[in-house]
């Protein structure tokens, strides 16, 4: 095959993969404390905030990165990165949708994340991060109307900076890990969510992540606070255009649920995977954690992981408040040459907590994919309760899969339950499909499919038949 | 329909068919009888285009040679295999299963495919006849069926899709008396002057209820003696020693 070819054959595998035409500005090469004030300058940061990045940047000096997980990768180098980048002619804070430049207003169309109000998912409302910057956000006046403040982080600061103060790193402390505190000095850009007491979001919250830029780190910086018996659904989603060289993406993202609150947080992760050979792709490094703050509070994370070169995540539950539960529902998808390390921790602090867990890895090609996870039950956790299910499919004969569960139970009153299965979709049971009238891929993606149901049913109605069809687009040309 | 000619197979050294001819015209049921291990799951695993085999020689299937097409593209041009051993697939329900090989066959075909509705009152009709509750079209294909409700299954597969040529592969085996007599019904209801069967069976009690027009008996990969449904009695008495003898 010509190498025009393979192009044409990769760029069919992932459609996201285009770059968008726009200029762009960009904070000078290289990580110091000018770059921290650049980034802070541009987003007009209260001198509070620029003290707590440059605290952190100051703590990073004595921190190494962290070094136990199963994929390994080359030595980043921090100097060589930009660490914001925003359209030319950006400007921050509150703008309308008018205002959006025309090209980046295509790439989403193109993404299928129109912003124009009128012709988005009835129900969905959407923040759209384009590189370091929120460069929209759609029904904003609609969720006001109900208290509800849903913005980027950026506007948060300015807009409710004591709502921020409060919570920002209350969840992942700035000196928590190397990525954690990275992202803490850096982050850019990211979603602001806040629902006032009792209060049921009518809509789907969700924020949709480009990387455009290249040589451009992403760091983006959520936080979601559910005030005492209110609810919210949010969901996010990534793509990026395919570039020979990594990229990293370092996100932090922090739930706060305080009493009867609940909050349901999902991913569909489809940043660019690398080509068939391995090569390019996104870093994806998250620390994801939420805290069920007050009684009865709930966190749920559903995780769709079917892009990036590797994902090392573990969206996590702190169980605080009595009778809280946290729950953790995961697929993660390696092909070709993707690596994963992925799971929870599920931290029961609280009386009466419960956890769930449901982990379905499928690896196929040479990728490999671990399901990694700490269920840690502490002495005044009494009766506390946790299930986990970790299920690995192979497709194949070159992919590996690996369970890695930890268990820490220290009180004698709480239980903890674990199954695991490894199964291998078998010559017979593709034969079968095919004998019915089924090609290869639609073979392949129905055991797929059915293999991940449990997961894929948690996700909203509106992004549960999309995450099908990528489940099944990127399987293709997995076997045969 | 259907015409064999000079089929070898064999998988490593070990030859299965040995120079299998056979021919099968339109409407007719055949059926193969044969001791175990003579090649007859193997035959129709060729016939539908299972891979791991060296083949040899010709499969004609409506005047077109396809010994070279993969396993879905003979399904769609409307063979069907009913499994000696159906497999279990975790995770897909059957109607979800039935549901999108139904398509993709009327896809192959040129035809309109069905929606929800649609097909699910015409699954639901077929399984009424066949005696298949509604209850298991809701469970994972095949997983933890009993061996005569996998039967039941694939009788239910083949009757959705309609195919030209059907491979009953001891379709009887493993079936109680009234789920014998409600298979071959199932059977019995498809026969058309368009349709032809192929039945691979060990007991001449499902032929009581399919009459078929030839029994064959295959010994050692090929077929050494043809007859008509009187055969099949005459090998209940006998057995086949004497076929064995002659080879
Ligand atoms: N993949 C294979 N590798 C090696 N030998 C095989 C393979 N498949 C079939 N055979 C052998 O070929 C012969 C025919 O097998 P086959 O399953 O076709 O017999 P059968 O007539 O269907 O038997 P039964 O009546 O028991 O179902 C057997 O000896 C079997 O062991
Ligand atoms: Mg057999």
């Amino acid at each position: 095959m010509s190498d025009n070819l393979i192009q044409e054959q990769i760029k069919q595998d992932y459609a996201y993969g285009f770059v968008t035409d726009v200029e762009s500005v960009r904070a000078p090469k290289g990580l110091n404390k000018e770059v921290i004030q650049f980034i802070s300058k541009q987003k007009k940061e209260p001198q509070w905030l620029l003290e707590w990045r440059l605290k952190a940047f100051e703590r990073l000096q004595s921190m190494t990165e962290p070094n136990w997980q199963k994929p390994q990768y080359p030595k980043i180098d921090y100097q060589a990165l930009y660490y914001y980048s925003a359209p030319k002619g950006f400007k921050e804070g509150p703008k309308s949708l008018d205002e959006i430049d025309p090209e980046i207003k295509k790439t989403y169309e193109k993404l299928g994340i129109p912003l124009n109000e009128q012709k988005r998912l009835a129900g969905v409302a959407v923040d759209a991060v384009f590189d370091s910057v929120s460069v929209a956000t759609t029904f904003k006046k609609k969720l006001e109307d109900i208290g509800i403040i849903f913005c980027s982080i950026s506007e948060a600061v300015q807009k409710h900076p004591d709502l921020v103060k409060k919570y920002l790193g209350s969840v992942i402390p700035l000196t928590d890990h190397y990525f954690a505190t990275l992202n803490s000095a850096v982050f850019t850009d990211g979603s602001f969510v806040y629902i006032p007491e009792g209060v049921r979001c009518p809509m789907e919250l969700s924020t949709y992540f480009r990387i455009n830029a290249s040589n451009t780190g992403q760091f983006e910086r959520t936080l979601i606070i559910a005030d005492k018996g209110s609810y919210v659904s949010y969901l996010e989603g990534c793509t990026a255009p395919m570039r020979d060289e990594n990229q990293l993406h370092a996100a932090n993202v922090e739930l706060v649920a305080l009493d009867d609150a609940e909050i349901k947080y999902s991913t569909v992760q489809n940043w660019y995977p690398g080509d068939k050979e391995g090569k390019g792709g996104i870093y994806n490094f998250v620390t994801k954690r939420g805290i069920c703050k007050g009684k009865n509070s709930k966190i749920s994370w559903t995780q769709v992981e079917t892009g990036s070169a590797i994902t090392w995540k573990y969206p996590s539950c702190i169980l605080q408040g009595d009778n809280s539960s946290g729950e953790f529902y995961s697929i993660a998808i390696t092909n070709n040459y993707q690596k994963a390390d992925t799971g929870t921790k599920m931290i029961h602090l609280g009386k009466n907590t419960k956890s769930r867990i449901i982990s379905k890895g499928i690896s196929a090609g040479h990728a490999d994919n671990t399901y990694r996870g700490l269920v840690s039950i502490h002495s005044k956790a009494s009766n506390a309760k946790n299930y986990t299910q970790c299920d690995s499919l192979l497709v194949g004969n070159l992919c590996g899969a690996h369970t890695v569960p930890y268990i820490d139970n220290k009180n004698s009153t709480s239980t903890t339950e674990h199954e695991a299965t490894t199964s291998k979709i078998s010559e017979e049971q593709l034969f079968y499909c095919k004998q019915r009238g089924l090609n290869q891929e639609e073979a392949v993606s129905l055991i797929v499919n059915g293999f991940c149901k449990e997961v894929l049913q948690q996700l909203p109605m509106e992004f549960a038949v999309e995450a099908q069809k990528l489940v099944s687009i990127s399987l293709e040309g997995s076997v045969g | 329909m259907l015409s064999i000619e000079k089929l070898n197979v064999s998988v490593g050294d070990k030859k299965i068919l040995e120079d299998f001819n056979l021919k099968i015209g339109k409407g007719e049921v055949h059926a193969i009888m044969g001791p175990n291990g003579s090649g007859k799951s193997t035959l129709s695993y060729v016939l539908a285009g299972k891979d791991g085999y060296e083949v040899d020689g010709k499969i004609m299937f409506k005047n077109e040679n396809i010994v070279e097409l993969p396993a879905d593209e003979r399904a769609q041009k409307g063979i069907f295999l009913a499994f000696q051993y159906p497999i279990e697939i975790p995770g897909v329900f059957m109607n979800n299963f039935l549901k999108t090989s139904l398509n993709a066959v009327k896809k192959a075909k040129g035809q309109k495919e069905v929606d929800v509705v649609e097909f699910l009152s015409l699954v639901k009709q077929h399984a009424k006849k066949l005696g298949i509750k509604d209850e298991q079209l809701g469970r994972a294909l095949n997983v933890g069926f009993s061996g005569g409700e996998k039967k039941r299954n694939e009788v239910l597969q083949m009757s959705l899709l309609e195919p030209d040529l059907a491979i009953l592969d001891e379709t009887d085996s493993g079936l109680d008396i009234d789920a014998l007599k409600v298979v071959a019904d199932g059977v019995n209801a498809l026969r058309s002057p368009n349709r032809s069967f192929l039945i691979i069976t060990h007991y001449q009690r499902l032929l009581d209820y399919i009459k078929p027009d030839f029994v064959h008996v295959m010994v050692n990969g090929s077929i050494v003696k043809t007859g008509c449904s009187k055969l099949a009695q005459e090998l209940d008495k006998i057995g086949y020693k004497e076929f064995q003898k002659a080879i």
